[in-house]
């Protein structure tokens, strides 16, 4: 074996080892990974209970109220499986709107509602001029109303 | 065929040889990056619609993505040249890993900064501790790292095994970025490019960002050339080519 193979195996041995570890790793503290919990997990008890916890999820369609101070917002935050009502007391983010992803910091209070101090809008990886989303809609509207599912 | 024996490929270990070869491609590869900045920039502004959620503030993505791409592919080229270097000891290897960590670094500090300008309008906050940014600032530690390990050390082959070294470990962050928001829940979205799914975007705007993307890549390869360039002069001082080379003053 030449020197400089040896020293390629050693480097292609090396960079395999080190993936193994990092895998290893990861799977150890993969919660701690995590961003936020999802309302499943939520309502699987795996999130923090008395701690405050990110809750991510979809503002659930028709279910953000406002209350008459413009500060307080209620909606349930859904992973199109569970839901959890959040109340929010502040100013909302642009993007924040119904059926997009949002990630609220936060803690439930004793009433199994999340209390959250900060509510941030999560973008989806979908870029468009708005005459198409607006003909996607129009197509959306069209099949509800003849009763298809999407 | 001459490109397939193994004297062909070893001249341009040579930094005698590389050096005038490097000289004359720089032009090429500056012009073809400006001629394509240009463009993409016109593609970005001008052509490319307004997004029907975020409005105008999308258009830091034109920048952002192609300088998020490159900080990481520049990484894996420094890490190829630097491995080269530690197998087959070739000086001009390193110089060429050498030559590429800056502009990986201000690419990386680019994708940084300008995600955290998108952030504050779209997400309501500059910065977040998930993995994809969190990733993207080790990055940025890395190639700080590197090039402040190979430039700490005196003797020049014993830097570059180490900096060869330390870019190696470093490069397992490569997949951490670019599937953190696969693997784990994150603010930052997932990849709306991807190679086996169609661009979840406008096709006006998915050109606009391949014609950015090509731009940083021909600057990347033209700065690192020049960078390679002044780096052989300077360690090849005493080489009896660089004195006629400087003596003939050219």
């Amino acid at each position: 074996m030449k020197q400089r193979h040896k020293r390629l195996a050693l480097v292609l041995g090396g960079v395999a080892a080190l993936t193994v570890v990092a895998t290893l790793i990861f799977n150890a503290v993969n919660s701690n990974m995590q961003f936020f919990f999802s309302p499943s997990q939520v309502v699987a008890k795996e999130a923090p209970v008395n701690a405050s916890f990110r809750l991510g999820g979809l503002v659930k369609e028709g279910s953000l109220e406002r209350e008459n101070d413009g500060l307080t917002v209620h909606f349930l935050v859904t992973d199109n499986a569970e839901d959890v009502q959040v109340t929010y007391v502040g100013i909302l983010p642009d993007l924040f709107r119904e059926g997009q992803g949002v990630v609220t910091q936060g803690a439930f209070n004793g009433e199994g509602n999340f209390v959250a101090s900060e509510v941030l809008a999560k973008h989806d990886e979908t870029y468009m001029p708005p005459e198409v989303a607006d003909a996607l809609e129009k197509v959306k509207q069209q099949q509800k109303a003849e009763g298809g599912t999407i | 065929m001459k490109i397939f024996t193994k004297a062909y490929w070893l001249q341009w270990s040579s930094p005698k040889t590389f050096y005038p070869t490097a000289g004359k491609m720089i032009p090429w590869f500056m012009i073809s990056g400006l001629i394509l900045t240009i463009i993409g920039l016109y593609y970005s502004f001008f052509v490319a619609p307004t997004d029907y959620q975020q409005g105008e503030s999308y258009r830091i993505m034109f920048i952002h993505v192609p300088a998020a791409w490159m900080s990481m592919w520049l990484y894996f080229v420094m890490c190829i040249y630097a491995s080269i270097g530690l197998i087959w000891r070739t000086r001009l290897s390193d110089m060429m890993a050498g030559a590429i960590a800056p502009t990986g670094a201000i690419f990386t500090f680019i994708a940084l900064w300008t995600g955290s300008l998108w952030g504050k309008p779209t997400w309501g906050t500059y910065w977040v501790w998930d993995a994809r940014l969190t990733s993207e600032l080790i990055l940025l530690f890395l190639y700080f790292g590197f090039i402040a390990l190979r430039a700490a050390i005196d003797d020049p082959q014993r830097a570059a095994r180490a900096s060869a070294l330390l870019a190696l470990v470093g490069v397992i962050n490569l997949p951490i970025i670019y599937f953190s928001v696969k693997w784990w829940n994150t603010l930052h979205q997932g990849a709306s490019i991807s190679i086996d799914s169609a661009p979840t975007m406008a096709a006006t705007m998915f050109t606009a960002m391949l014609l950015m993307t090509f731009a940083f890549w021909m600057y990347s390869i033209g700065i690192a050339l020049m960078r390679v360039r002044n780096e052989i002069l300077e360690k090849e001082k005493n080489a009896s080519w660089v004195q006629e080379l400087l003596r003939d003053g050219k």
